[in-house]
């Protein structure tokens, strides 16, 4: 029996908006608590809720990239429920009317192939406080400072079939919001957070089967290892003549499996109804077609592009398209150094081992784009070798400087010299003398392989800074003088 | 001095007959003597009183032309007030004070107006005898064995009984008028979105609107003026331009329109009140007014309409209180369940428990379409009344009360009872209409309210008809028994 | 609609009020006078009526993306029930 995993994601997206999306206060991260709840936040009576436009404009910016019907009107309803870090006792979220409609995106697998993801819809709503479980005289502590964040949950429809599929579409969903710039999309301080609805049939039945939603899986690592467990455990409970229940599950990272969410399963009825205190939004196409005039290079126009324009492969140019910023660093340092090909495959091999290793960010690299190009550009004029330029590179990863500097400083630039270099071939011919005699006894079709031995000596007496070319040349013509 | 009209007492602050500190130390010394009969007062502030005016009589003796300035008032306990508690009838914020001003208490500082304290109303705004307050009731001053009507029934008592000159209200069924009514005062109940909400205690937030309760429309008008205002706090706060409300009192009836709508004249309603509002028919017919009866077919699902879209908004409305930040709080929690279900068991009444059930109820999984949205859909039949009939006439005639003030706990055990005596004035809160409240007669030596209601944002005209209406008649001016 | 003690019981649970059992019986009756009086809406035909939540069909004003609040937490704390180090106190919340 060969079963197929079914996935479909809520993605809880945070909008980079100054203030609250019905208040004015700040949503900046990392604030003391609650010093960024004011009276609406904490839902003090009298209080009334006022709709932040950039939240508005953000969202219609997601609609667009999506290729989605934007909700020229849109109504804002009350889902009714009791928890401590919810002040009004209802959270302000969008249902029946939603400002983004139905759209799709396409995701790039690994064989190469794409697999288009519909989107359900997106919509707006108030992002909730927090619960802190430290022990504060026996009780929890509630931190409001998050309450009323501006959020888009985005809905798709259960088209993703591994877990791998889920990360593709997770990290274009990542992708699209970092380049419209209405999220910094951080998943490690919740900007971006993710419930995946998950099932399994057997492949070829069309029915999809009982599912279950995975909560607030906090990482890209986390939601493939996360959907991955839940299937193998769906699949083991059916295989061992079981049903699985439907319901609300959490992911434990540390014990890599997931578990019923007893709290959240008290029969919970929402009691939706419009709110209110809010009234319909309504948009205008003049407003929507202003907001797609001005929309930023998207990912999937950025990746065509840099294979058309740079002639890099598919692969390779959507890896430097994920995010904005791996892209826009590349394309400095293609354009600067003239190089693109040489360019790409320093970012990519070279500066993410970097980053990876030393777990920095792109955005805090000690080095510019252009200072990248600065590199490449000495290995092409020749100035230094290939192998030479990853010193520079690791000088450059160090904070030494730019390239220029560190080959100066360190004093590795290339020798191609024709005196210097004659000196060292010299040098090796004599103190190799039986070395010397085998190559010249030798038949042609084993002298280049004979060769690659001086050659060596001659790079390890230079430290590698001789220009191999050159000391090719040399050495053959030294050589057939013997 | 305080039998005067706030327009006559804004005459005496000019011209220097009197102080505002002597005029507020009036009113203050007659609440301490007298409030004991009513209990109209949750909450009396007189240092407060007498700061604000000393103010006043500076500006006053700047030359300050603000026609409330140095008028002292009362606020309804439901408007929130910076630094003074704000209790809204309610157990829940016995303890609450507001770190901030209502729009409407905000606008009457500036203008200079004096507050005397926070009026006793019905728990959360929910009643129509100011029986549910937790403060206790509150007693008619016409005959204090009967209710003062709800649920503004503090600030109704607190003007009849001229222990101040004027006072907000809120009305979200009747609140506003049918208190009027059983006070003997001018009570009117603004366009939804004429005034704004923006720190006053929802109820029902789609109904809730703040009006005023005065000896007079001519005081309504100078109130009014300075009530009404654009405020951005408020999403439901229309952008619609200032009137003075003062300038249109004087218009000609000649050629009005009024219509008299045959639903609001059947069984059920007193028959000396419906003699007393066909008399003020007959007078506004002496005044060169046409009038002419109208149908409003959808009148009687009014009531069940909004016992389903007030309980279920108010359901929401008041999930927020629950021992966490603010107001009751049970002692000990046990866990957060019993912390939510004792904090709000104990810290509300019967009344407002009642309609949060009703409410969960209308919502709730399978209930939502036959009851809510049912009751949203007739509620557009129910306004679309009133649109039809608006092309016809200028403003609409009835009483605004069924009968006049009842006696203590003749309906406090039979709350469809209590319920249906608002089924004249729910309409005009579920089409958000402006809707207003003048005494036109005694019955039993209690009064008989006259309901005017006007077309949207026609509160001007509606002031002008009760204005023209005062100066040919004088119930308005006849004061409650014990008072002078 | 008549409801029963067992309704009261599931509408007093998602409302977070505590009913006992000796109210429950009445508190269910006079729900159902309320349901009762309600109940007139059912014979209403309101085939194509829109649903009116609002009562002038207005339109949602919004309001700049500005910070306009600055922190109050000392002043809007000063009445809360019970606070540790700035947060507000909560019998455990278990996830």
């Amino acid at each position: 029996m060969e079963w197929e995993t079914v996935i479909g994601l809520e993605i809880h997206v945070q909008l980079a908006t100054k203030s609250k999306i019905f208040s004015g206060a700040s949503t900046a991260f990392g604030a003391a608590a609650n010093t960024q709840a004011c009276a609406i936040d904490l839902a003090m009576p009298g209080t009334l809720p006022v709709a932040n436009e950039e939240a508005f404009r953000f969202a219609v910016m997601f609609g667009l990239a999506m290729n989605s019907e934007i909700g020229k009107r849109s109504v804002f309803e009350r889902k009714n429920y009791f928890y401590p870090d919810l002040p009004k006792g209802y959270q302000t979220t969008q249902l029946e009317e939603p400002i983004v409609g139905p759209g799709v995106t396409n995701i790039e697998l690994a064989d190469g192939s794409q697999r288009a993801v519909r989107l359900h819809h997106a919509h707006l709503e108030e992002d909730a406080g927090k619960s802190l479980h430290e022990d504060y005289q026996g009780m929890s502590g509630i931190d409001l400072n998050r309450a009323g964040t501006p959020l888009i949950e985005i809905v798709s429809e259960p088209d993703m079939r591994s877990a791998e599929e889920a990360v593709a579409y997770l990290k274009k969903i990542h992708s699209i919001i970092t380049y419209l710039g209405i999220s910094d999309g951080e998943m490690s301080q919740g900007s971006m957070r993710c419930d995946a609805n998950v099932s399994v049939r057997l492949k070829g039945e069309e029915k999809l089967g009982n599912r279950c939603e995975i909560k607030n899986i906090n990482s890209f690592k986390f939601v493939e290892k996360a959907i991955k467990v839940e299937a193998e455990r769906q699949i083991e409970i059916i295989e061992d003549g079981g049903k699985i229940a439907q319901e609300t599950r959490l992911y434990d990272a540390d014990k890599n499996e997931t578990r019923s969410m007893r709290s959240k399963e008290v029969a919970n009825d929402y009691r939706y109804f419009p709110c209110p205190d809010l009234l319909p939004v309504i948009l205008d196409d003049d407003y929507i077609e202003t907001i797609r005039r001005t929309l930023p290079e998207l990912p999937d126009a950025k990746l065509n592009r840099f294979v058309s324009e740079y002639d890099l492969s598919s692969y390779d140019a959507a890896v430097l398209t994920t995010d904005r910023v791996t892209a826009d660093f590349f394309e400095t340092a293609a354009k600067v150094s003239n190089e693109p090909k040489l360019a790409a495959n320093w970012v990519m091999v070279d500066l993410a081992g970097y980053l990876n290793k030393s777990d920095t960010k792109l955005g805090e690299c000690p080095f510019t784009a252009e200072q990248l190009a600065g590199l490449i550009v000495r290995i092409k004029d020749g100035t230094i070798s290939g192998k030479i330029a990853k010193q520079v590179f690791e000088g450059m990863c160090n904070g030494e400087g730019d390239a220029d500097s560190i080959i100066e400083a360190r004093g590795l630039k290339q020798v191609s010299d024709t005196g210097a270099l004659e000196k060292l071939v010299n040098d090796v011919i004599a103190n190799n003398p039986a070395q010397v005699q085998n190559y010249v006894s030798a038949d042609d079709s084993k002298r280049p392989k004979m060769l690659g031995f001086f050659v060596g000596q001659i790079m390890k007496a230079s430290k590698g800074q001789a220009n191999p070319q050159a000391v090719n040349e040399i050495l053959l013509k030294k050589l057939n003088e013997q | 001095m305080h039998t005067k009209t706030i327009a006559q007492l804004a005459d005496a602050l000019r011209s220097k007959e009197i102080t505002s500190v002597e005029l507020t130390q009036h009113f203050l010394d007659r609440i301490a003597a007298l409030d004991s009969h009513y209990n109209s007062f949750i909450t009396v502030t007189p240092d407060i009183a007498l700061a604000q005016a000393r103010a006043a009589d500076e500006r006053l003796a700047a030359g300050d032309t603000s026609p409330l300035c140095g008028i002292p008032i009362a606020h309804k306990d439901i408007f929130c007030t910076q630094d003074v508690r704000t209790s809204c009838g309610s157990k829940m914020l016995d303890t609450f004070i507001a770190p901030y001003n209502a729009t409407i208490v905000e606008n009457y500082l500036k203008a200079g107006a004096v507050m005397l304290g926070k009026t006793n109303m019905d728990e959360f705004a929910m009643g129509s005898s100011n029986e549910t307050s937790y403060y206790g009731p509150v007693k008619n001053p016409w005959n204090t064995n009967c209710v003062p009507g709800g649920s503004s029934g503090g600030s109704a008592a607190a003007v009849a009984a001229l222990l101040a000159p004027g006072a907000t209200a809120s009305d979200t069924g009747g609140s506003i008028r049918q208190p009027a009514a059983l006070c003997g005062l001018t009570g009117i109940k603004p366009t939804y979105g004429r005034v704004s909400r923006w720190g006053m205690i929802a109820f029902a937030s789609s109904l809730d609107q703040a009006g005023t309760l005065t000896r007079s429309a001519e005081d309504a008008a100078l109130m009014l003026n300075v009530m009404a205002s654009f405020d951005d706090k408020d999403s439901t706060c229309v952008d619609q331009p200032l009137e003075d409300y003062t300038a249109t009192l004087n218009d000609s009836l000649t050629g009005l329109t009024i219509g008299i709508p045959e639903e609001y004249f059947s069984e059920g309603l007193h028959p000396d009140t419906a003699k007393a509002v066909q008399a003020a028919i007959k007078t506004y017919e002496s005044l060169g007014a046409k009038t002419r009866s109208i149908s409003l077919p959808h009148t009687h699902l009014a009531v069940p309409a909004y016992y389903v879209i007030a309980p279920a908004e108010c359901s929401a409305n008041l999930s927020r209180f629950d021992g966490v930040r603010y107001g009751h709080r049970c002692d000990a929690p046990k866990d957060l369940t019993d912390l939510y279900k004792r904090s709000r068991s104990e810290g509300f009444g019967d009344e407002v428990k009642r309609r949060i059930l009703v409410g969960t109820y209308a919502l709730s999984a399978g209930y939502y379409d036959a009851y809510y949205n049912k009751a949203q859909q007739v509620r557009r039949l129910i306004k679309q009344d009133f649109v039809d009939a608006f092309k016809d006439v200028d403003v609409i005639l009835g009483p605004t009360s069924p009968s006049p003030a009842f006696e203590f706990g003749s309906k406090t055990q039979d709350p469809v009872a209590m319920y249906l005596e608002d089924i004249y004035t729910i309409a005009t809160n579920l089409a958000g209409l402006p809707g207003l409240s003048i005494p036109c007669g005694l019955v039993d030596n209690k009064p008989v309210g006259l309901q005017l209601i006007g077309n949207y944002f026609a509160e001007g005209k509606l002031l002008n008809v009760a204005h023209q209406f005062q100066l040919a008649t004088d119930f308005h001016q006849q004061l409650a028994p014990a008072t002078a | 609609m008549a409801v029963n003690k067992n309704d009261i019981e599931k509408l007093a649970e998602l409302s977070r009020i505590d009913i006992s059992d000796e109210a429950a019986a009445n508190v269910a009756q006079s729900i159902s006078e309320v349901l009762g009086l309600v109940d007139q809406l059912q014979a209403v035909d309101t085939t194509g009526v829109r649903p009116m939540a609002h009562p002038l069909d207005a339109v949602q004003r919004l309001r700049r993306d500005e910070v306009t609040e600055c922190d109050q937490r000392e002043q809007l704390q000063a009445m809360a029930p019970a606070t540790e180090d700035g947060l507000y106190l909560v019998p455990r919340v278990i996830e």
